[in-house]
């Protein structure tokens, strides 16, 4: 496994990082996918919400909130 | 939010699909992801005045209008507004089955110009189901005021389907739109739509099952698509097909020994299950990037960076929640400041018609019970209803549209998600808890949004727990009697605001805690998956706003209202007027009530007043006032600054107005609610608890507020 991969929820506000994998899997799987995070896509951590979860990702365009149960299935390269 | 009949529950309710038409007249399904203003193209080019909203799920079910264009009559179905045809939510499948099986004759796809690449993703999928779609660009406006600029010709050669640009908030290129469609429809221009193709293996299994596909479909449904489908394991449409066109793809031998084979051949070639299913959904999302790559030129690469500054303030850590709170209470402190001057206006009017009526009906000598029962039954009330609720709602509903329409309430979303979670509840909950605030039936029916039934259940019981439209003026007309009354002053009022905020703050706290006990009890289970989409900001239309929130809020809610009111009326002045013994059956009643009534803190008439509000609680009132006018402690009231000497004399005290208001905020859900549970859940079941969980809070809180202040002895 790649050393430089983490989970999208610890990419610090700010950074920006692209997909590698999902680890995620079924109907959350496709949600992701759908979102358009697939494989090398850019993401950029935006904003945390008041309480720190959920976190604003600006994915393709939009600006999307993911909580982190769904966010720490997605791994990214930090850029 | 949305108060149209549409949402409120009285016209579709279900995906019914099969509509009345004539043969001239052509169906025109209008798709798009939420947020686009796809509903402004509806109203637009309709009339109508579906409402518009800011988050996903607005459209729950299919909205209908009619238009016209050249020489042909169209009907235009609003679909609801989804980022994709293939997560299965049941939205999604709603969409996905109109488009599929509602025949229309052609799809418009609602876009966003200022997030077009995103967009593209379902007008992607929508072009593998059917050819005959028309794309629209919407919001080219701020587009341009982002130095975004689209090549829309481009766009139309690479999706091979016309492409639209539009402004649709100031009408702009929706005649250009229409003319597209109706060259669509009217076949003088064929489209020929971009296919979207697979890596090999994957194209010939597609190739391997379509054609026993087409033969048991001829042209009814796209058999490519469906052979995707099918690959994809994706059981829905099976059903569907067997739902819509009674087709039973199973029951085929045929067809089961190509599936079969064809999943052989893939994984001959080495593609598994999930790496398919990856691939039909990243297939389209990397087609929809290299598009957008090649039309959308960005001139500004920082165009969201004041989005992201606001975001930065509502949202954050130290500010984000009290801000939330605060922005309420101003919104109630105008309110409540701005209602008590045009309501005593009102009020004096109709009072001074009230007593011409009466003049007229001796001059032309009607028995008296004639001018009782109209006059002072229904004409009364009636007067009542609207001067009591008239002013706060048409100051109320523009400001919170307005909030709506900046797109402030999915930041409500985002700054409380944290909460619902805790309370193992839905991320989306907090979008049908604020529909609940305009309409607790909509807020039931905003429930489709969530996917898990477990949590869909909780986001229905506990919708009831903030105050919907009928309910937040009794709050304000009590606050204003009671608390305000007579000696306004600058102060004065920013307690009340304070109150009322506290009153919702309360009712936020009631979901949240329900919400969880319900997790932990009958209702067990995780939070299930959530992904929130915070749109740009959009500068409102404040006269749009305005308009809208006065025709379809403030005089949709006002109508109700006198409608129910009026045979209130009849009633009440009936049972003021029918003497059972020396007393009135009104004075019957209430005694009959009273002793349970004062144990809460409230007192017969106003828990009789709830009861005969469950019709439609913005009654609730106005029947407070009549009872206590008909039982002869006061008969004239010359204007409002005398409510509250009129509830003084009947025995109010602080303790029971706030006691009312505790109850009206937690006490069982309208009739329209109700019946919107049952048909929502299916079950009576759920119903029965939807009624009495918050009505048993409502007197467990009203009894302990009621007894500790009256021990403590502060009345």
């Amino acid at each position: 496994m790649n050393d430089n991969l983490i989970p999208l929820n610890r990419l610090p506000i700010g950074r920006k990082a692209k997909v590698k994998t999902l680890t995620s899997n079924g109907m959350n799987r496709r949600r992701m996918l759908d979102l358009g995070l697939i494989s090398e896509t850019e993401v950029e951590a935006l904003q945390k919400s008041p309480s720190g979860d959920p976190i604003a990702y600006q994915i393709r365009g939009a600006v999307i909130a993911l909580r982190s149960e769904e966010s720490s299935k997605i791994l990214v390269e930090v850029q | 939010m949305g108060l149209t009949s549409q949402s409120t529950g009285a016209v579709v309710l279900g995906g019914e699909l099969t509509l009345e038409r004539t043969c001239e007249e052509k169906i025109i399904a209008l798709g798009g992801n939420p947020n686009v203003g796809k509903s402004t193209v509806f109203n637009s080019l309709t009339g109508l005045n579906q409402h518009t909203g800011n988050w996903p799920g607005k459209t729950v079910s299919n909205a209908q209008g009619k238009c016209r264009h050249k020489d042909t009559n169209f009907i235009l179905v609003d679909v609801p507004g989804t980022y994709s045809l293939m997560s299965s939510s049941e939205e999604e499948e709603i969409a996905r089955d109109f488009i599929c099986f509602g025949n229309p004759d052609i799809t418009v796809i609602v876009t966003d110009a200022t997030c077009l690449e995103r967009n593209l993703n379902l007008v992607l999928q929508t072009l593998e189901i059917t050819s005959e779609v028309v794309v629209c660009v919407n919001l080219l406006d701020e587009a341009k005021r982002k130095k975004i600029s689209i090549n829309l010709e481009r766009l139309s050669d690479l999706l091979g389907v016309p492409v639209i640009g539009t402004s649709a908030r100031s009408n702009k290129g929706l005649n250009l739109l229409m003319d597209a469609v109706y060259d669509v429809t009217n076949k003088t221009k064929k489209n020929h739509p971009v296919k979207i193709t697979y890596e090999e293996p994957i194209e010939d299994a597609i190739a391997l099952l379509e054609p026993s596909l087409k033969q048991l479909l001829s042209d009814k449904l796209n058999s490519r698509w469906v052979a995707l489908k099918l690959l994809d394991g994706d059981g829905t449409i099976i059903a569907a097909l067997n739902r819509h066109l009674k087709v039973d793809l199973m029951s085929s031998e045929n067809i089961k020994l190509k599936l079969n084979e064809a999943k052989d051949k893939l994984k001959e070639a080495g593609i598994g299950k999930e790496y398919l299913s990856d691939k039909i959904v990243s297939q389209i999302v990397s087609m929809a990037e290299t598009m957008g790559k090649e039309v959308i030129t960005y001139d500004n690469p920082v165009y969201n960076q004041m989005d992201r500054k606001i975001d930065r303030v509502l949202t954050s850590k130290i500010f984000g929640i009290p801000l939330m709170i605060a922005l309420l209470g101003i919104v109630f402190w105008i309110t409540i400041t701005g209602a008590n001057y045009p309501s005593s206006l009102i009020a004096d009017f109709l009072f001074w018609v009230e007593s011409r009526l009466t003049v007229f009906c001796q001059w032309i000598g009607v028995p008296s019970w004639v001018n009782g029962l109209f006059v002072t039954g229904i004409f009364r009330t009636l007067a009542w209803v609207i001067s009591v609720m008239l002013p706060p709602m048409a100051i109320f509903f523009p400001l919170f549209t307005l909030l709506e329409d900046l797109g402030y309430l999915p930041r409500v979303a985002f700054n409380l998600d944290n909460y619902f979670k805790k309370a193992c509840a839905h991320g989306k909950q907090a979008l049908t808890m604020c529909m609940g605030f305009g309409c607790n039936a909509a807020g039931i029916i905003g429930c489709r949004i969530i996917d898990s039934p477990r949590e869909k259940l909780i986001a229905m019981i506990t919708n009831n727990f903030v105050p919907c439209n009928g309910r937040f003026p009794t709050l304000i007309a009590i606050i204003t009697m009671f608390f305000v009354g007579t000696a306004v002053g600058p102060f004065q009022s920013i307690v009340s605001a304070l109150m009322l905020t506290g009153v919702i703050v309360l009712g936020v706290s009631m979901t949240l805690l329900i919400s969880k006990l319900l997790s932990k009890t009958i209702l067990k289970g995780l939070p299930s998956s959530f992904t929130l989409e915070l749109p740009p900001y959009r500068k409102p239309q404040v006269g749009k706003v305005i308009v809208r929130s006065i025709f379809d809020r403030t005089l949709f809610v006002l109508f109700r209202a006198v409608i129910i009111a009026a045979p209130a009326g009849v009633i009440l002045w009936l049972m003021a007027n029918i003497q059972v013994g020396d007393l009135s059956l009104l004075s019957h009643c209430a005694a009959f009530l009273d002793p349970f009534a004062s144990l809460i803190g409230l007192d017969g008439y106003i828990l009789m007043a709830f009861i005969l509000g469950f019709p439609a609680n913005e009654i609730v009132v106005p029947i407070i006032i009549m009872s206590y006018m008909a039982a002869g402690s006061m008969l004239e009231l010359d204007d409002l600054t005398q409510l509250r000497e009129l509830l003084v004399s009947n025995g109010w005290t602080w303790l029971t107005a706030v006691c009312t208001m505790l109850f009206s905020l937690m006490h069982w859900p309208c009739g329209t609610t109700c019946l919107t549970i049952k048909k929502e859940s299916g079950s009576w079941k759920w119903t029965a608890l939807s009624f009495l969980i918050p009505t048993l809070c409502g007197i467990t809180i009203c009894f302990i507020v009621a007894n500790t202040v009256r021990l403590l002895g502060l009345v």
